[in-house]
């Protein structure tokens, strides 16, 4: 029973991610051990922690609420990466197409004055125009999507930077507070905060996003687009042979991934609960991020919102190690330590498979002595 | 004391996960001979000279060399005991020049691991010279004919003095008259000294050059026999179990209206800038089985893909059914009545992790019978129609409609294929090489399904590279060399010398078939 | 126009060597994308080697401590590569990019550590290297000639003769090519393999710490590299996988990336009136614009990407 069980490849995947879980904590604490032994078990019980660091209950759910904030996007970015992936794209223009997001929404709020729903729309466009750029050159210029999508996400960067540096503070380098300045472009909160200490920064897009999850893995596994595209990413020969428009799949696959990461650029920006600096001189790490989290939940949606989850978490629990013997990033290193042993995954189920065909041997040979002791008993007994 | 044996393989045992793939085999190859390894697909050949080659450690058995127990634990071990191998699919790296692929492996050097290529080329030369191999060492592997390509394997050998060279399947890509050369080039080996183990499931090539055969089936050792002393009618026995009927029953074709007709296609190479098919015209009617015969690499594969969509075409037209589908989608010729048995199934034909279901709908998924009107995929029409096309074409899977492709045996996958191709009812089958790598059962069937199509009054393209399948499978023969159509046969007064001169170019007519 | 000819020089001697590791590792058939990471790791540990020498140092023994350290931790880097996609199999893109994040992450957490625990107000990622840099720089006339460009020059026709004219060369590209064909003449994949891995993170190590000293004198570890790993790819892909045609493309490429520091040196250029961040964004554009015209036709090695199995033929 319990084999069968070990057998499923969804238990497979689970027992991986795990694994490469525990594992990263393990490196990353070695890790401290190693900068700063007399510390390092406090500091990664403080990554692990989370908002629990804080002792008082309301304080907790407020924080709580913050990571899901940031959850939200992360979630969205993971989408954008798993989507593409099932149809065999390395969507790693991911960072960029969130930050073009973040940058439409802003703008849109900030300089057009739009409300919240027509910001969505900017956002969810302007990513699919972006994505569909690197689809373009796949399928017509044969490039590499990875190197075309890390050259657009620092094209994307700047171009934000000049941007947005019109709707900036005029003494600071961050844009403008959407509380004060556009009011109507806030998303919605349908007064979740309530359930959060009166958290204002939870809003619809933390619900969204998880239909969003829902509503991906239907379109991969119930219908016929979804058929199309995992046929393309398993074999695009057998895709192209029957007949499968395989340039425009490519294309309509990374303008979907591109609108994912764009909306998960607004659903951060429109809560209002980070301002874009536009002095930034780095793409922001929650398009990479949602590699770790797209991998982590075994490349299904539903598993992915877990994952997701769990990287923000560590992330945002990254900010209570103590400053004075370590650095915040130490979570970054966490998560990359994680998509790494993402990396072995496959041969970790190999392993799990080799593990069940001997023991299913073993067990076939004890059968067949007892059988034949039996037998020979049996014999004797005459 | 002294063995006449140059190299012995005793009681050998491979197993591999879930099937033995050599089962206590001994061969026994003497000096200077010529010694063939006759078996079926899958008979355990390759694994035999795998093991013997160092790819694979035998589990059971010893190998003797001269007498003497060895091991061989990688080709290195192989070839410090002079054992060379001309693998069925050429180990050449293509970009590399004849040269360069020759020494790879026992470059000279000079200091600090600079290449010395001077005196290689020397005895290269010397080498060619001496057995007749003419090859430029400087030519790149891509820009030559797979006839030199081979050349240059058997160089690899010599040039690293082997005295028993191992063939596997060296005919398989050669012209007939490419093939007397090689017959001659092994005599010549032979006669020089050299021990020569040849692998081949053509009994005219074993009974012409080998003087002693061993037999495999199923993983087992059949038995040696002196060719001197045996006959075809005996070794095939051997080798399949039981006498097989190798021509195919059918009646004679009827055939009546077009239903295919191509005017002056032409498809660009991707390699060359010639084209790889020119100005070929033909038709095919229902009621017919029309074959484009022809040594691989001659421009068939372009004309399936020009044919089918997957290429542009350059030049020329092509009417299906009376409807001109120059320009048409691959989706529109299928809709339009044309099937496609694709030449390798595990790029074209399946998707390896779909479920066989959702591989018998391949064509199919986007009617409504299995879309509905919002774009969902209908479940369970496609189970259905899955179990009726299991049990139409007896397609055999662990678990049935929900089985991995990647998990059915080659030949219940080639048979799903045709199960999904044939049951769209077209009026065009093109089948391309249909019975690659399937054993004689499942190529039976084949057979017998292609006749049932022609009967049902479908028009059918068989491109096939199998000389006996030619001559026994078809109503119509044309031969393509260079691209081009160079003669029209008829299967039933043709002959393999005439046909074998047609595919090497020697003969041709002006055809427009 | 010096001070391009100079930038453009310098900037093109990283991309140049980043670029041969990425040749190096794909000839020999595994796709590096974590030369982004390598070279942050290879600055690291330039950069480190310049903090603990002492400034007294002569230059050349100076020097020499800094490649070798940028060699080193490069070299040790790019063993998490060779481990996970040559002996794991792994997918060598997933592999690659958590390469990437992770070596900024790991240089930005140890600089913060060795900075804190120097002074406990110091919470930067960066490691200053005033003194150590005077040492590469030579002044000829206006023209700041720096050692990297020598060494650079040195590492190319290292890598031609390597590549082109050696016993190891011809059977590194055989394994990224045809690695069965390889493996029947009793060449170790594997082996070689690796072997491809490793170079690729000396080269690449080397273009980090050469990419820290163009311009500036202390580096902030948590910027990483800026892409440059992957303008290297795009210059590898541009010089089609060839050493003497990758130095043309990386002088190209680094002619634009020189242009965006000195572009208001050019009274041409200011007067056109164009926002800086355009001239930021140019390599990158360029390089797009430049793959897409060179895909199509490329010459890759065969078998670059696919792990490679014994058993599996």
């Amino acid at each position: 029973m319990k084999k069968n069980l070990l057998k499923s490849n969804a238990v497979q995947s689970l027992i991986a991610s795990l694994l490469c879980i525990v594992l990263g904590l393990l490196l990353g604490y070695i890790v401290l051990l190693f900068i700063n032994p007399t510390g390092a078990g406090e500091a990664i019980m403080a990554v692990i922690k989370n908002f629990w660091n804080y002792s008082r209950a309301p304080l907790q759910v407020k924080n709580f609420g913050n990571t899901l904030v940031k959850t939200a996007p992360l979630l969205m970015c993971a989408l954008s990466v798993l989507f593409a992936y099932k149809v065999g794209l390395f969507n790693i223009g991911a960072a960029g197409q969130y930050v073009v997001g973040s940058c439409a929404c802003l703008y849109g709020a900030l300089a057009l004055h739009l409300s919240w729903f027509p910001c969505l729309l900017l956002a969810l466009i302007v990513g699919g125009v972006y994505g569909a750029l690197v689809g373009l050159l796949k399928a017509y210029c044969n490039v590499n999507e990875v190197i075309s999508g890390i050259m657009l996400n620092w094209i994307g960067l700047y171009t934000t930077n000049m941007l947005l540096a019109g709707v900036k503070e005029s003494t600071s380098p961050y844009t403008l507070h959407l509380k004060t300045d556009a009011p109507q472009a806030m998303l919605p909160t349908l007064g979740l905060g309530k359930f959060f200490n009166n958290n204002g920064n939870v809003t619809v897009a933390i619900p969204l996003a998880i239909i969003f999850a829902v509503a991906i893995m239907i379109l991969l596994d119930k219908t016929k687009l979804g058929y199309e595209l995992r046929a393309t990413g398993n074999n695009k020969n057998a895709a192209k042979y029957a007949g499968m428009a395989e340039k425009r799949n490519i294309i309509l696959t990374l303008v979907i991934a591109g609108s994912l990461a764009a909306l998960g650029g607004a659903f951060l920006y429109l809560t209002d609960y980070e301002q874009w600096s536009v002095t930034q001189s780095s793409v922001p790490g929650m398009g990479f991020n949602g590699i770790a989290a797209a991998f982590l939940g075994g490349l299904n949606p539903i598993g992915t919102i877990f994952a997701s989850y769990f990287i923000q978490h560590i992330t945002v629990g990254g900010a209570y190690v103590d400053k004075t013997m370590y650095s915040s990033q130490i979570s970054d290193l966490i998560s990359s330590l994680i998509i790494y042993l993402c990396g072995f995954v496959l041969f970790i189920k190999y392993a799990i498979n080799m593990g069940i065909a001997k023991s299913e041997e073993k067990q076939l040979q004890k059968e067949k002595a007892a059988a034949d002791q039996a037998s020979a008993e049996k014999g004797g007994d005459k | 004391m002294e063995t006449p044996y140059a190299i012995e393989m005793l009681n050998i045992t491979k197993r591999f996960p879930g099937i033995i793939a050599n089962d206590n085999i001994t061969l026994q190859l003497k000096r200077g001979e010529i010694h063939a390894l006759l078996g079926e697909n899958g008979a355990g050949k390759s694994t035999l000279m795998s093991v013997l080659f160092g790819l694979y450690q035998a589990e059971e058995g010893v190998i003797k060399k001269d007498g003497r127990e060895v091991q061989i634990k990688d080709p290195n071990d192989a070839n410090a005991l002079g054992i060379g191998m001309v693998h069925q699919h050429f180990k050449l790296v293509e970009c590399f020049s004849v040269l360069d692929n020759i020494i790879l492996g026992v470059e000279p050097v000079g200091k600090m691991g600079i290449l010395q290529k001077q005196e290689a080329r020397k005895k290269v030369v010397e080498l060619s010279d001496k057995y007749g191999l003419q090859v430029d060492p400087d030519a790149l592997i891509e820009d030559i004919t797979v006839g030199m390509q081979q050349r240059t394997e058997i160089l690899k050998m010599l040039y690293r003095e082997n005295e028993i060279l191992i063939f596997d399947e060296p005919t398989a890509v050669l012209t007939p008259q490419e093939i007397d050369e090689l017959m001659k080039i092994m005599k010549n080996l032979a006669a020089e000294g050299k021990s020569i183990l040849f692998i081949s499931h053509k009994l005219a090539e074993i009974m012409a050059v080998a003087d002693r055969c061993t037999v495999l089936r199923k993983g087992k050792y059949v038995g040696t026999v002196e060719t001197a002393n045996s006959s075809p009618e005996e070794l095939s026995a051997m080798m399949v179990g039981r006498n097989v009927n190798f021509h195919v029953d059918k009646k004679p074709a009827e055939p009546t209206d077009v239903v295919l007709e191509i005017e002056h296609m032409s498809v660009a190479s991707k390699a060359h800038k010639k084209d790889a098919v020119h100005d070929v015209s033909l038709k095919v009617r229902r009621g017919e089985i029309v074959c484009i015969a022809g040594i691989d690499g001659n421009g068939q594969s372009e004309f399936v893909y020009g044919l089918t969509g997957l290429e542009p075409l350059r030049e020329g037209k092509l009417i299906l059914a009376g409807k001109d589908i120059t320009h048409a989608t691959i989706r529109e010729r299928s809709t339009s009545g044309m099937s496609h048995i694709p030449e390798d199934r595990h790029k074209h034909g399946l998707v390896l992790d779909y479920t066989l279901e959702d591989n018998l709908v391949l064509q199919r998924y986007f009617e409504p019978e299995f879309t509905n009107g919002a774009g969902f995929l209908r479940r369970d029409n496609i189970r259905k129609y899955a179990e009726r096309l299991i049990a139409d074409y007896d397609v055999r899977s662990g678990q049935g409609p929900i089985t991995r492709a990647r998990a059915m045996s080659g030949g219940n996958q080639q048979k799903a294929i045709i199960a999904r191709e044939v049951d769209k009812d077209p009026d065009l089958l093109v089948a391309v090489q249909p019975t690659r790598g399937l054993d004689v059962g499942a190529i039976e069937f084949v057979h017998k399904k292609l006749v049932e199509q022609r009967d049902a009054g479908k028009a059918v393209l068989l491109i096939s590279l199998e000389l006996d399948e030619v001559m026994d499978v078809p109503d119509r023969i044309l031969v393509m060399y260079e691209g081009e159509i160079v003669g029209e046969l008829d299967p039933k007064t043709t002959t393999q010398e005439e046909l074998g001169l047609y595919m090497a170019g020697a003969k041709r007519d002006e055809v427009s078939a | 126009m010096l001070l391009l000819v100079q930038y453009t020089l310098i900037f093109a001697s990283v991309l140049m060597l980043v670029a041969l590791g990425g040749c190096f590792a794909e000839h020999s058939g595994v796709i590096n994308l974590g030369l982004e990471g390598i070279m942050v790791i290879g600055a690291l540990g330039g950069a480190l080697a310049m903090r603990y020498l002492p400034g007294s140092m002569a230059a050349f023994p100076m020097i020499l401590c800094v490649l070798l350290g940028a060699i080193l931790f490069g070299v040790a880097y790019s063993a998490l590569l060779g481990v996970a996609c040559i002996n794991f199999k792994a997918d060598q893109t997933i592999v690659g990019t958590a390469l990437n994040m992770l070596g900024v992450a790991a240089a930005t957490v140890l600089v913060k550590a060795i900075n804190t625990a120097a002074n406990p107000d110091d919470v930067s990622s960066e490691i200053q290297y005033v003194d150590a840099k005077k040492k590469f720089l030579v002044s000829l006339g206006t023209f700041e000639f720096n050692w990297f460009m020598l060494i650079a020059v040195i590492m190319l026709v290292l890598a031609y003769v390597v590549l082109y004219k050696t016993r190891f060369g011809l059977r590194l590209m055989a394994c990224g090519e045809h690695p069965q064909a390889a493996d029947s003449v009793g060449i170790n994949v594997y082996k070689m393999r690796w072997a491809g891995v490793l170079i690729s993170g000396v080269y690449g190590g080397l273009g980090g710490i050469c990419y820290i000293l163009a311009g500036v004198s202390a580096w902030k570890f948590e910027n990483g590299v800026a892409g440059f790993g992957f303008l290297s790819l795009a210059v590898m892909i541009f010089g089609q996988w060839r050493p003497t045609r990758i130095a043309l493309a990386a002088l190209l490429f680094g002619l634009f990336r020189a242009l965006s520091n000195v572009y208001f040196g050019f009274p041409a250029l200011v007067a056109l009136n164009i926002p800086g961040s355009v001239y930021n964004m140019l390599p990158y554009i360029i390089s797009l614009l430049v793959l897409a015209f060179t895909s199509k036709s490329s010459r890759a090695p065969k078998a670059e990407g696919i792990p490679y199995d014994k058993g599996q033929r």
